[in-house]
């Protein structure tokens, strides 16, 4: 007889045999190629066993040699959803290890597109959570407002999806000046298609209507009843679990830890956040469901979903920085630059910063030469996954994806 | 530059005299060195002492120190070492750990050469046992007393080990042409 401890399976005296069920590669739910293979007993699954590598593009010995400059392109395709955040992490690094600062400009500049880029990670992660859960719309809407940001770092850098615009030493361009309004945000906002606007602006403009669509999301999702008995009280992984498992990012704040890298990491990482205002959401959340438990899937969810609100704070101030109190004009004299030529010295450095889906880690040892001896990226969805042997046993198939989407991996950057 | 020398006078006091080393770097990250055989009692010790509290293992990597200088490949002494990131949380701190591995005996270039070995520390942190299993497939190293020691980005029957720096990039995999 099968046991489960899961109080909605009712069980019934049929006799059903052990089977492994593949789940991928390259199934909806697996977000990329990753496969698991489940001891199913009916529908309870009792073992999930996840096999990883299938996107290894060996990135670590490639970056033996390279200069850490020409090694950010390979950043990019690591977390492929979140580039600029993954360009900051490593250019922070290679910083730190010549004791280099980027100037002001390029920090205020790193600030808007790695949270740009995090609320567009964000949107995608919750809508493509929506539709592991059969819910459509959320995906729809999330792509519809992810494109404008796609379009706004596409005048930024020119590439929609993998920018390594962010590079050791500052950024590669100056912000553009004024830019035609992206078509996506002219059809939303009703202005005419051909105007210019200026980039800063443009981010405003983008935010002023991403606004109140967050409260749809919350319709839809975290406040639907279906959606909250999918994902209440499911996959519950405890705090004390989540640490020892090196959890990071919305997985670890939604068992409930507070910390953020953003706030309570490296000096080099957070001097670029000290001037700004912002919350860091972590469960148990006061206007949750009933059922709700901390660390089960929709606290995972709902950390993600109020991380974008917090993020758009921090984009609005750094707009302000931008325009108000003659900065811009203190920080136009400052040269960008963006090619790194210094060697590198003997030395080593691990720096890990806040990207979307955790803590990402680089490790880079010099040695005297320009290309590092060792290049090492540690991700954060590597540590997030290895939890889900754990949070998959005695529950019901139709939970895996459930499960598996609420810890918003990215295989990328767990083969790199 | 941010040195750890309180973790290091604790390690000191605690463990075996010789066994850990404090390396302090004008650039970059300081790092406490231990020698193999007192990591786990070390790791213990900055996990749950009330003034430590490491208790997050941040990253597990190992590096390889061999350099093929020229034609004649120079074997570096000791060759490969195993880096520990520690991270506290409630403390807001990082630590480095390194582990210097001793020469593994018989010929090192050879395929079969022994594979280096230190303790597991996988019942320590959870984090540990996937990044254990990283290393043995990236670099060949054994892992003592890890509950489930196999690769895990390459395929099972793979051979060799990826980022040492003496790894030929194989010719063929089951009918597939390499290079």
């Amino acid at each position: 007889m099968p046991q489960s401890a899961d109080q909605r399976i009712i069980e019934l005296d049929v006799r059903t045999d052990e089977m492994l069920v593949n789940m991928g590669p390259q199934h909806p739910s697996t977000h990329g190629v990753l496969r698991l293979v489940l001891r199913t007993d009916g529908e309870i699954v009792h073992e999930v066993i996840p096999h990883l590598g299938y996107l290894h593009r060996c990135a670590e010995k490639i970056g033996e040699h390279l200069a850490p400059p020409q090694w950010v392109p390979y950043t990019d395709r690591m977390d492929y959803l979140a580039a600029m955040n993954m360009n900051l992490g490593f250019s922070l690094t290679v910083e730190k290890l010549v004791s280099q600062v980027a100037p002001p400009k390029a920090q205020l500049i790193r600030v808007f597109v790695a949270e740009l880029n995090r609320i567009a990670s964000h949107l995608l992660g919750m809508g493509a959570y929506g539709l592991d859960l059969g819910s459509f719309t959320p995906f729809l809407y999330g792509f519809r407002e992810r494109e404008i940001i796609l379009d706004l770092l596409e005048e930024v850098c020119g590439a929609r999806l993998t920018y390594s615009y962010v590079t050791p030493g500052g950024v590669t361009h100056d912000l553009p000046e004024a830019i035609p309004i992206p078509p996506g945000l002219a059809m939303l906002t009703g202005r005419p298609a051909g105007a210019t606007i200026s980039w800063v602006n443009a981010v405003i403009l983008f935010l002023d209507w991403l606004g109140p669509r967050i409260d749809d999301y919350h319709t839809l999702l975290t406040e639907n009843h279906i959606f909250v008995q999918r994902t209440a009280g499911l996959g519950v992984l405890t705090r004390e679990k989540a640490i020892s498992y090196g959890c990071s990012g919305p997985v670890l704040r939604g068992s409930g830890v507070e910390f953020d890298l953003r706030r309570h990491g490296d000096k080099v990482y957070t001097s670029l956040y000290e001037k700004f205002e912002f919350e860091i959401p972590t469960a148990p959340f006061r206007n949750a469901p009933r059922e709700v438990i901390v660390g089960d899937n929709w606290c995972r969810f709902y950390v993600r979903m109020l991380e974008v609100t917090q993020s758009m704070r921090i984009l609005r101030q750094a707009a302000d920085l931008w325009t108000i109190g003659g900065v811009s004009q203190d920080l136009a004299g400052h040269k960008i630059p963006y090619r790194l030529t210094t060697k590198l010295p003997a030395a080593e450095v691990y720096l890990e910063t806040e990207c979307p889906r955790g803590q990402m880690g680089f490790y880079v040892i010099g040695n005297g030469a320009a290309e590092p001896l060792r290049t090492r990226a540690k991700s954060s969805s590597f540590c997030n996954l290895s939890v889900i042997s754990e949070l998959c046993q005695g529950v019901l198939l139709a939970d895996i994806p459930s499960i598996a989407g609420s810890l918003d991996i990215v295989m990328g950057e767990i083969d790199r | 530059m941010f040195s750890p020398t309180f973790e290091f006078s604790l390690l000191e006091q605690q463990l075996p005299g010789g066994s850990v080393r404090l390396v302090e770097a004008t650039t970059g990250d300081s790092w406490i060195e231990l020698k193999s055989h007192a990591l786990r009692q070390a790791c213990q010790l900055l996990r749950d002492h009330q003034d430590c509290q490491f208790n997050v293992l941040s990253d597990l990597t190992a590096v390889d120190w061999f350099s093929p200088a020229g034609k004649k490949p120079v074997i570096a002494d000791p060759r490969f070492e195993v880096v520990y990131h520690l991270l506290s949380l409630s403390r807001r701190q990082t630590l480095t750990l390194k582990v210097i591995l001793p020469r593994p005996g018989g010929d090192e270039l050879s395929k079969d050469a022994e594979l280096p070995e230190i303790p597991s520390i996988a019942d320590l942190w959870l984090a540990a046992n996937w990044h254990e299993r990283e290393a043995f497939d990236m670099f060949g190293i054994r892992f003592k007393g890890h509950p489930d020691l196999r690769r895990i980005l390459c395929p099972e029957d793979w051979e060799g080990y990826p980022l040492r720096k003496d790894y030929e990039f194989p010719l063929e995999y089951h009918g597939i042409r390499g290079r």
